[in-house]
């Protein structure tokens, strides 16, 4: 039987190499296996826009995309997604899969201080992936897990709304 | 100050990406049992960045095929440890064989959470708010737990013992978890109350009975978040056996809840409160069942 080898219990805060797909591109990196995959994206990668908040997945802030489902990047290990691919909010903006909800987010003014934004749009991506046309109970109760503390629920579900209401008429939201 | 002392931040430890079980249950030991089996890490990842537990060895057990899928086996549907919460909503052998599963799978955290959260890992922590080990109870289900000695199966009812205490011995895993499939003349419903979707539930409850036309055969009721185990109130369930659900009998159930449940004090809820709220909630889903919910 292969596998495990026990010189490893004495390197407990030794690097490991983790390679992922991060937004398209293939990245590899040195991690210690306590690092979380938040802080890999955001200090090594410097992909900033992914914020770490209570880093104890309450707040969603830290919300990424990992082999297409959103995930709380604070409640996992970097090395627990090697092998995996990542979309952080950059990547989803720059592919143009959200801006319909970026444009919304922007007009009704959706965010005040914008810490909870990245975490919001991944959410409401995901949702909208997965419910065409979701009532507002629907999306109140998927972001039940992301908080505002500017306290701008109101204004964000309307644009989750109004986002569904146009992708479901064909068009765009903007 | 150093930002070791103020961060919230995993003490050091080293990572084991096992393939197979054998190879998990062989690090687990090696590690002279200073070691930690991972799944979805929901629970866990967070008890380890407040150092509520400091393990040397991390073992990563997502990866190990055997532990995964559901299929039909038997008069059971076996159900892969690994299992994520939101494959109880999307899978359609859980909706037709295991409903209350898929009934309760949306109280479960939220979504982000049900992307990682694994059935076998929430029923191993057993933790007493939990949805799903309290639905093992109602469901009758088999735990099954591999361990230096081999394979075995434990009921649900034996699984459980006290607070985030189980029958799982240090170095065992569970591996699948076997539910009796459901039947035409069975019924199910479930329910919580809670201050905000998605938080711990002040109470809840699920049920599944097996009727003869209004006929309460058998039935099991279990809550969760009213004691430090998941806990069946069979008192309630005597009460209804042999009886159809008029509010008469409902009444009864819900009077026998003070003889089943002893709330534990909290600054959250007082005991009395409690008991008070499971009772509203065991009339509110046996009134769902009689309607064939």
């Amino acid at each position: 039987m292969s596998g495990f080898d026990e010189t490893l219990l004495d390197d407990a805060d030794e690097t490991v190499r983790v390679r992922f797909i991060v937004n398209g591109r293939k990245v590899a990196c040195e991690v210690a296996p306590r690092e979380t995959l938040v802080d890999c994206l955001r200090n090594t990668l410097e992909l900033t826009g992914t914020h770490a908040g209570c880093e104890m997945g309450a707040c969603g802030a830290c919300l990424v995309q990992l082999d297409g489902r959103a995930v709380h990047s604070c409640l996992m290990f970097a090395v627990q997604a090697d092998g995996a691919a990542i979309n952080t909010i950059e990547g989803l903006t720059e592919s143009g899969v959200i801006a319909d909800l970026q444009a919304e987010f922007h007009r009704r003014n959706a965010l005040q201080c914008g810490f909870c934004t990245p975490g919001m749009l991944v959410n409401a991506h995901e949702l909208l992936l997965q419910v065409a046309q979701p009532s507002r109970e629907e999306i109140r109760d998927a972001l039940s897990g992301n908080y505002c503390r500017c306290t701008g629920y109101e204004a964000i579900v309307d644009a989750i709304d109004a986002v569904a209401k146009a992708r479901s008429e064909g068009g765009g939201a903007t | 100050m150093d930002i070791e002392e103020t961060a919230v931040k995993a003490r050091a430890f080293s990572y084991f990406r096992a393939a197979t079980i054998d190879q998990a249950l062989d690090a687990h030991a090696r590690a002279g049992d200073d070691a930690r089996f991972i799944a979805g890490g929901q629970s866990l990842v967070p008890a380890l960045s407040l150092r509520l537990q400091a393990p040397r060895l991390l073992i990563d057990i997502t990866h190990i095929d055997e532990m995964r899928g559901i299929r039909r086996e038997g008069g059971y549907l076996r159900i892969g440890a690994l299992t994520r919460h939101c494959e109880m909503l999307s899978e359609p052998l859980i909706a037709e064989f295991a409903p209350l599963l898929h009934a309760a799978a949306p109280f479960v955290a939220h979504r982000a959470i049900r992307n990682r959260g694994t059935f076998g890992g929430s029923v191993a922590l057993a933790d007493p708010a939990s949805e799903f080990p309290a639905m093992t109870l109602a469901l009758d289900a088999e735990i099954e737990i591999a361990g230096a000695t081999g394979t075995r199966r434990v009921k649900a009812d034996d699984f459980f013992l006290d607070l985030f205490e189980t029958a799982l011995q240090p170095g065992e895993l569970i591996t699948a978890i076997y539910i009796p499939l459901f039947k035409a003349d069975q019924r199910f419903a479930f329910d919580e109350l809670a201050r905000r979707r998605g938080d711990y539930a002040l109470v809840g409850c699920g049920m599944l009975a097996t009727f003869a036309g209004e006929r309460i055969d058998d039935i099991r009721i279990s809550f969760f978040s009213v004691s430090n185990t998941p806990t069946r109130v069979r008192g309630a369930e005597a009460t209804l056996i042999g009886s159809s659900l008029d509010a008469e009998r409902i009444a009864a159930a819900q009077a026998a809840l003070e003889g089943d449940l002893a709330p534990p004090d909290s600054d959250e809820v007082s005991p009395a409160m409690r008991l008070h709220l499971a009772r509203v909630l065991l009339g509110r889903v046996l009134g769902r069942l009689g309607e064939g919910a």
